[in-house]
């Protein structure tokens, strides 16, 4: 209610999403939303939900080293096997 | 002054400064010395360095050849007290010695922390540890990047701990975490990982470790190198120092954003458990649903309650009231209608012609009366008028002086026809006319008024006079 305009879901890092996400259920909990806006706060929880799904699942796990190029920088990457 | 014969060998320039050489390297072949680096100036292009040590009273020239000053476990710097291991050699043709230095060591720990301590205060000086510089580390990374050697233990600690915690994406900039390039090669991997465009081929890390396990304060020398400090300052990139063991302080770790105790630690620091984030974002969406649930069934009961206590007649009394109401009108339209239907057959069937017949006719003998009784009235005035006339008239004759002439008296009129009433008015030759009955005759008189004359025979002057005769007559 007192807030600006939402930012859009997609936009939101996994800290920003997870935060509005427990101010949501906080507000939901307390129980003092007026229903339609519950329901619209529900949704939008649970688009927040499934974004900070989709950052939990989309880290990849790999291991690269940087080839270097000849002026200090990278150039590339080569898998990293350390044991 | 004569030349003095004797027998001392006699020696050329080449000869002595050979046999000066040949004993200056054979005595001094292998020695330590101690001394005060001076007049470093960083390796020449060549790859030697040339400087010198010094103490207090001397000065001894000192290189290091491009081969050896690769393999020093610690730079040159300016003032550092440093023990040089090395040879002495000599320019003959400059008549000059020098030592050239294989290695180099500080000169003790405690001048190594001298000089630390003084370049702990020039870079705090510049700010670059300021508390306000410190950024925050991003609470979900997706990359991370590890300015490290990649073999070892250090690299190895780190990427279990990341896999226990959260497997992501590593990227790990090879360096050499000891030796002469130490310095040069972290920094240029903080610039490096810094230079990468986000979005690009190779990711671009959200977090920089920057890591090494424990060693000697001349092994971590490179980790406070100015050039690592300044780019750990300068690093967009939040970065974590995990250089040594904990009790190890460098000055990378005053720059950087945050400072862990070992290489594990800043695993841990920099990766959350993805376990643990999985339920907190699972535990939430259960409670988003079941509070929404929760809401609604509690606005539920509340509408229940609100609708138990709504009086149930409320409505249906005045439904009721309606209804009758609504049934009784039809009815009461029509007795209405009737009532006024009644009213106008009433007031028509005493509206006739013969009404008007009869106040015409009443109207006209009410005239005809009038009629006859003015005629009646007028008679009787105009009698009554013409009665009263003639009374009038003869009233009038009665009393003219004519009628009174008739019976014999005469008015008498001055010249002038003014009657004469008197006959003191008469003077005694006064022209006079009198009038009688039947005409006038012009006369004069005699003699002057005064005179009494006898009651016949007084001829009569005025009017007045034959009228009070006749009007005791009339009485």
């Amino acid at each position: 209610m007192t807030e600006p305009q939402p930012k859009p879901v997609v936009e939101m890092s996994f800290e920003e999403a997870l935060r509005e996400l427990e101010t949501i259920v906080q507000r939901l909990e307390r129980g003092d939303v007026p229903l339609q806006e519950s329901i619209s706060q529900y949704e939008r929880g649970d688009k927040l939900r499934a974004h900070c799904d989709k950052l939990l699942q989309a880290a990849e796990a790999k291991v690269e080293k940087i080839r270097r190029g000849n002026d200090a920088t990278a150039s590339g990457t080569e898998p990293l096997d350390v044991e | 002054m004569a030349q003095a014969q004797t027998n001392a060998a006699e020696f050329t320039v080449s000869e002595i400064s050979g046999a000066i050489k040949r004993t200056m390297e054979d005595t001094f072949g292998y020695v330590r010395v101690r001394g005060e680096v001076s007049g470093y100036r960083g390796p020449h292009s060549s790859g030697h360095a040339y400087f010198a040590l010094k103490d207090e009273k001397a000065r001894l020239e000192a290189v290091i050849w491009r081969g050896a000053f690769s393999k020093l476990k610690i730079r040159p710097e300016e003032g550092m007290e440093v023990i040089a291991t090395g040879r002495i050699t000599t320019f003959p043709g400059s008549s000059k010695y020098q030592i050239v230095i294989d290695s180099l060591e500080p000169a003790g720990v405690g001048a190594l922390m001298a000089l630390l301590e003084e370049r702990r205060k020039k870079l705090a000086a510049e700010g670059l540890f300021d508390a306000a510089r410190k950024r925050p580390l991003p609470y979900l990374p997706r990359v991370i990047g590890v300015v490290t050697s990649p073999t070892g233990a250090v690299i190895r600690d780190i990427l279990h701990r990341i896999n226990d915690r959260f497997p992501l994406h590593v990227l790990v900039w090879p360096v050499r975490v000891q030796g002469d390039t130490c310095g040069a090669e972290v920094s240029e991997g903080i610039r490096g990982f810094n230079a990468l465009t986000p979005g690009g081929a190779i990711p671009r890390p959200d977090v920089i470790i920057v890591a090494r396990g424990g060693g000697s304060l001349e092994d971590l020398w490179g980790f406070n190198d100015e050039v690592v400090v300044r780019a750990a300052a300068a690093s967009d990139i939040p970065l974590i120092s995990a250089v040594g063991h904990e009790t190890d302080w460098t000055l990378i770790d005053h720059a950087a954003d945050v400072r862990a105790p070992t290489p594990t630690g800043a695993a841990e620091i920099a990766v959350p458990v993805k376990a643990e984030l999985v339920g907190i974002v699972d535990d939430l969406a259960r409670r988003n649903g079941t509070g929404l649930l929760r809401l609604i069934q509690s606005r539920r009961t509340e509408l229940r309650a609100a609708a138990a206590a709504l009086p149930r007649d409320l409505i249906a009394l005045p439904r009721q009231r309606h209804d009758m109401a609504a049934g009784a009108l039809g009815q009461a339209l029509r007795s209405n209608t009737q009532t006024h239907r009644g009213r106008l057959q009433a007031a028509s069937g005493r509206l006739h012609p013969g009404m008007l017949r009869q106040g015409i006719h009443m109207g006209r003998e009410r005239l005809a009366g009038f009629a006859q009784r003015t005629g009646r009235a007028f008679d009787v005035i105009s009698q009554r008028h013409r009665a009263r006339l003639d009374g009038l008239s003869q009233m009038l004759d009665a009393l003219s002086y004519k009628s009174v002439m008739n019976r014999g008296y005469a008015v008498v009129r001055d010249g002038d026809g003014a009657p004469v009433p008197r006959a003191a008015g008469v003077s005694s030759g006064m022209a006079m006319q009198i009038e009688f009955a039947d005409g006038a005759v012009d006369a004069v008189s005699l003699g002057g008024g005064g005179k009494p004359v006898p009651a016949g025979r007084r001829k009569p002057k005025t009017r007045t006079k034959p009228q009070t005769p006749k009007q005791g007559d009339l009485f």
